[in-house]
């Protein structure tokens, strides 16, 4: 039984790969794309157009670090003319003056900030940028200045687990109305790093413990979002809401992607913004196609009373624990290989090096163009 | 530093009215009313966009409701029970202000 295709809701626009932060779990590829491959302005607009016409009413504008686009106060002015609802989600270093408040004049409609940590050595450290931590401090009281609600994001690792409690008294510190308290997502470069970056059982118990119980006391004060860790895990996420079903990303090159791992996907291709219109994209794309409703499950995914709940979990994660992209996603407990999860996570702790010596691989171009050399 | 927020409680003087970050927009694709917030984007049914656009920050709780009632024809009682738990709810995940 397949469902009518329908129209997206949301698209992550990732503008640039340049950023100044080299955090070891970014989700871009571990090949990232120079300056040079961005598209211009005018493709932009032109895409955020045919997104709007097509049904998109939320933008998400990252990266890399978005800011770095001189011409995001016009890409924001675009999407803001056309009604849709804009996110900016910076790293919030190195915002020239006056900038965050023509972000708002533009019509940004919420912005969205990470702190690497909730102590300012580890933000700097994670980051590997000196300094960054006081800085995004200053974004964040800028925002708010400029009258922008705020969400601060907290990727959630082995190196900064125990700063929950802090995490979440810097956000009220700091009036944001939401935090996302996000586990990392094993994919791209925290793929890389995995070893280094996988917290203990017992730390993960302790934070959802941490989390339900702030989330009891700050009803009505501030929002919590929790992205629980996969490798955890008893039923996976519906990754992306379901592939291709609500929402896809654009790379800074115009390639359209049902999500930012999907290049991983080797028998995948995908095609780029203006070779195509973007609806036929939408619609026709094999690669969309490929993994979208029901059909294409294997057992146990295709009898199980979830497949509508967890659209089978994420296709990257099976292609990368798995070796097969249509395999269910190992986090689920019904996977034939969920014990798997188990034994990385393991190994990963028994890899661990003392705190401060850990060797990450820190994101930056042309650190590694070879992904199977370090998955 | 701001002074902590507290958890506010919809009471019958409350004037609820939707935050910056929390808008109802008509989508001529869908042709259907969606409430967009910062991740979330909801499809609320009638009575709820009902309640929703009478969050104007000026109309108190206790108007709400008796408008609500006149308009769905309803028992008061049973509308305010109803416009209250909803109100409550939305106020504590923040997507409307008391």
């Amino acid at each position: 039984m397949s469902e009518p295709l329908l129209p997206p809701i949301g698209m992550l626009a990732e503008l640039t790969h340049r950023c100044p932060l080299q955090c070891p779990y970014c989700s871009n590829p571990l090949e990232l794309l120079k300056a040079n491959r961005e598209l211009d302005t005018q493709t932009w607009l032109d895409l955020f157009s045919q997104a709007a016409d097509l049904g998109v009413l939320q933008v998400h504008l990252s990266g890399g670090e978005p800011t770095l686009r001189r011409d995001l106060e016009q890409l924001i002015a675009g999407l803001s003319a056309r009604g849709v609802y804009t996110n900016l989600i910076t790293a919030g270093v190195g915002i020239a003056e006056g900038r965050i408040e023509a972000f708002a004049e533009a019509g940004l409609d919420h912005l969205q900030l990470s702190f690497q940590g909730a102590r300012p050595a580890t933000t700097d450290r994670i980051g590997n940028h000196q300094g960054s931590h006081d800085k995004k401090l200053e974004t964040a009281h800028r925002a708010r200045a400029a009258g922008l609600p705020l969400t601060i994001n907290a990727p959630v690792h082995r190196h900064n687990i125990e700063e929950v409690p802090e995490f979440i008294d810097l956000a009220l510190s700091l009036d944001a109305e939401r935090i996302e308290i996000a586990n990392v997502q094993y994919a791209g470069w925290a793929l890389a790093n995995r070893d280094r970056l996988m917290p203990d059982l017992a730390a993960v118990n302790r934070q959802a413990e941490i989390v339900a119980a702030a989330r009891e006391r700050l009803a009505g004060i501030m929002d919590i979002d929790f992205v629980t860790p996969d490798y955890f895990a008893i039923y996976p996420k519906p990754c992306m809401g379901g592939w291709a079903r609500d929402a896809f990303m654009v790379a800074p090159d115009g390639t359209v992607l049902p999500c930012h791992a999907a290049q991983t996907i080797p028998s995948l291709r995908f095609e780029r913004f203006g070779e195509r219109r973007l609806a036929e994209i939408w619609t026709d794309s094999p690669a969309f196609n490929a993994f979208r409703g029901t059909e294409w499950m294997q057992e146990p995914c295709r009898s199980c009373d979830r497949r509508e709940v967890d659209w089978g979990g994420c296709r990257c994660q099976a292609m990368a624990i798995a070796g097969d992209a249509a395999a269910t996603d190992p986090a689920c407990i019904k996977s034939p290989i969920h014990k798997r999860m188990a034994v990385l996570t393991d190994a990963a702790q028994a890899e661990a090096a003392p705190e401060g010596n850990e060797s990450f691989i820190f994101r930056r171009i042309g650190a590694t163009t070879r992904p199977d050399a370090l998955a | 530093m701001t002074a902590l927020r507290e958890r506010a409680i919809v009471s019958l003087r409350s004037a609820p009215s939707l935050p910056k970050h929390v808008r109802i927009q008509y989508d001529p694709v869908r042709q259907a009313f969606a409430v967009l917030s910062p991740e979330k984007v909801f499809w609320p049914n009638e009575i709820s966009l009902d309640i929703l656009r009478r969050c104007d920050g000026q109309s108190t709780v206790d108007r709400i409701i008796a408008g609500l009632a006149a308009d769905y024809d309803a028992d008061p009682e049973d509308v305010a029970a109803d416009v209250i738990a909803f109100l409550q709810e939305w106020s504590d995940k923040l997507l409307v202000k008391l």
